[in-house]
């Protein structure tokens, strides 16, 4: 049995900061200005409590963590978007909560982030691509939010919408795909405690290629449900288009969850790589985290709702 | 610069510069720089290295012509057969570190995910050309039977653009260059078809 200590050193502590920085600041060039900006993004997030939704399994280094993203308003190649986007300005920000409900408002992070206690949670991410990592992300229930915005009886599902201005994001203009990036979940599944609004990981903010400032995570399904730099949240009554399923219908569904039985039509879902893993390990269904959300899907046919 | 063409040396420079990605993806991966997921690094490298190959190697024909320099056929062979090279490193690649050499996952993914299909179609289409690629082997074809044979090299170019059309999830600009230079290669051929089509009617009437 594994005997699961608290760490009580920070994990931005143990990765020297000095590596990450120098490596930013070399991948942006001018070294002053740079360094200042990585500092700015490394703001640590205090005080976090731990969450019982936290696995044990070894975490994906910082590094791989931030360089090994997919954010195609910044560039489709996985390197992009931690080159890209260094310069992506995060402040002021504003996050909308609209549509079916009965406090609709307007927050910026910081109004935002004061809104519960922060937690870690450690969950693992499976990229519909066949990769996956163990990330330690900071945020709370995005069902403390949601609550906050009292959704009326005709709110069935939930639209989220990404930032997207061309000038901040040139290379969006050749991802392939519709702008801003959209996604969506059914209102169950956004009020499961599992489904997280993000604001940090490993510690600190979280960096621009990873979603700053504020961010979705739905561990349970492929990576591109959990949407990065979040500045629209809609109530909505329908089932909202989501961007990689309107790309794509036939590969990319609504529910996306992570099944191993139902392959991507290019490619098997079966086994992943696990980011620093030689060998490929099996997929589990609802990425392992099936005895918390198997009941949301019951009676669902998951081979019809991909 | 036909000269240079002919020098001796040219060759053995030009089959290290050929070794050189190969080379450059050794040396990165001992330091460490092949990012967070080396084997898809090492996957995309290779395809993209036997995708070039292959243009390179279409492109001696009508650089030959349009610039006079008939001495490039000297290099036509290395280069198809580096093409074959990388072409079988990214084999490699996939069916060791990607299936680990499951007989019954890769046949699964041949038959059923259409982008393989096509990869694989493209690197068979190569082996009889790798294999006939000597002195001997022109000689016991016959040129005419050898150069049919050869076109070949046409369909592992066309499958591979295929492939990696197939691959990508939405970018598709840089499998639409690789198309759109192929496109071009081919059409560059078109006058001088034509031209060897009207001369073999000529004979075959006189």
């Amino acid at each position: 049995m594994l005997i699961r200590k608290a760490p009580e050193i920070r994990y931005s502590e143990v990765t020297p900061k000095q590596v990450y920085l120098n490596r930013r600041r070399f991948l942006a060039g001018a070294a002053g200005l740079a360094l200042a900006k990585g500092e700015a993004a490394g703001a640590k997030l205090e005080n976090l409590r731990k969450s019982e939704f936290s696995t044990n399994e070894p975490m994906t280094p910082y590094k791989d963590v931030t360089t090994y993203n997919n954010f195609y308003e910044f560039g489709t190649g996985k390197a992009d978007p931690a080159r890209n986007a260094t310069k992506f300005q995060t402040e002021p920000w504003q996050l909308k909560v609209e549509g079916h409900c009965n406090n609709p408002k307007t927050y910026d992070t910081d109004s935002l982030r004061r809104l519960a206690p922060l937690e870690e949670r450690i969950y693992r991410m499976r990229c519909v691509e066949g990769w996956s990592m163990v990330i330690p992300w900071i945020g709370y229930p995005l069902a403390a939010l949601l609550k906050q915005a009292e959704p009326t009886d005709k709110a069935k599902y939930v639209a989220f919408e990404s930032y997207y201005e061309s000038r901040q994001m040139p290379r969006g203009r050749y991802a392939g795909i519709d702008l801003p990036y959209r996604e969506g979940l059914r209102l169950d599944e956004a009020m499961h405690p599992l489904t997280l609004l993000c604001f940090g990981l490993y510690g600190d903010v979280l960096p621009n290629q990873n979603g700053a400032p504020v961010r979705l995570v739905v561990p349970w399904k492929y990576g591109f449900k959990s949407i990065k730099s979040l500045v629209k949240i809609r109530l909505a009554d329908k089932q909202p288009s989501t961007t990689w399923s309107i790309s794509n219908p036939r590969e990319y569904g609504f529910y996306s969850n992570v099944n191993p039985q139902v392959d991507h039509p290019r490619w098997s879902q079966a086994s992943e790589r696990r980011i620093g893993e030689f060998f490929k390990r099996k997929t589990l269904m609802f990425n392992g985290y099936g005895e918390h959300v198997a009941p949301l899907y019951d009676g669902l046919d998951l081979k019809k709702n991909y | 610069m036909a000269s240079l063409l002919r020098s001796r040396w040219l060759k053995p420079v030009v089959f290290l510069l050929c070794l050189l990605p190969l080379g450059l993806l050794i040396l990165r991966g001992f330091q460490g720089e092949l990012g967070a997921n080396p084997i898809e690094y090492i996957t995309h490298a290779t395809g993209d290295w036997t995708m070039r190959f292959l243009l390179i190697t279409l492109s001696i024909t009508p650089v030959r012509r349009i610039a006079k320099q008939p001495d490039l056929i000297r290099f036509r062979r290395m280069l198809g057969l580096f093409s074959f090279f990388y072409g079988c490193l990214h084999l490699m690649t996939w069916m060791w570190l990607d299936k680990f050499f499951d007989p019954g996952e890769m046949w699964a993914d041949v038959v059923k995910r259409r982008f393989i299909t096509a990869g694989m179609v493209g690197f068979v289409a190569m082996i009889p050309l790798a294999f006939t690629s000597t002195r001997g082997w022109i000689r016991r074809l016959g040129g005419r039977n050898w150069q049919r044979l050869h076109r070949l090299i046409y369909v592992s170019a066309a499958a591979g653009v295929v492939h990696y059309y197939w691959l990508v999830k939405s970018d598709i600009r840089l499998p639409a260059l690789y198309a759109g230079i192929l496109a071009i290669l081919l059409l560059l051929r078109a006058p001088f078809a034509r031209r060897q089509a009207a001369v073999r009617a000529g004979t075959a009437s006189g």
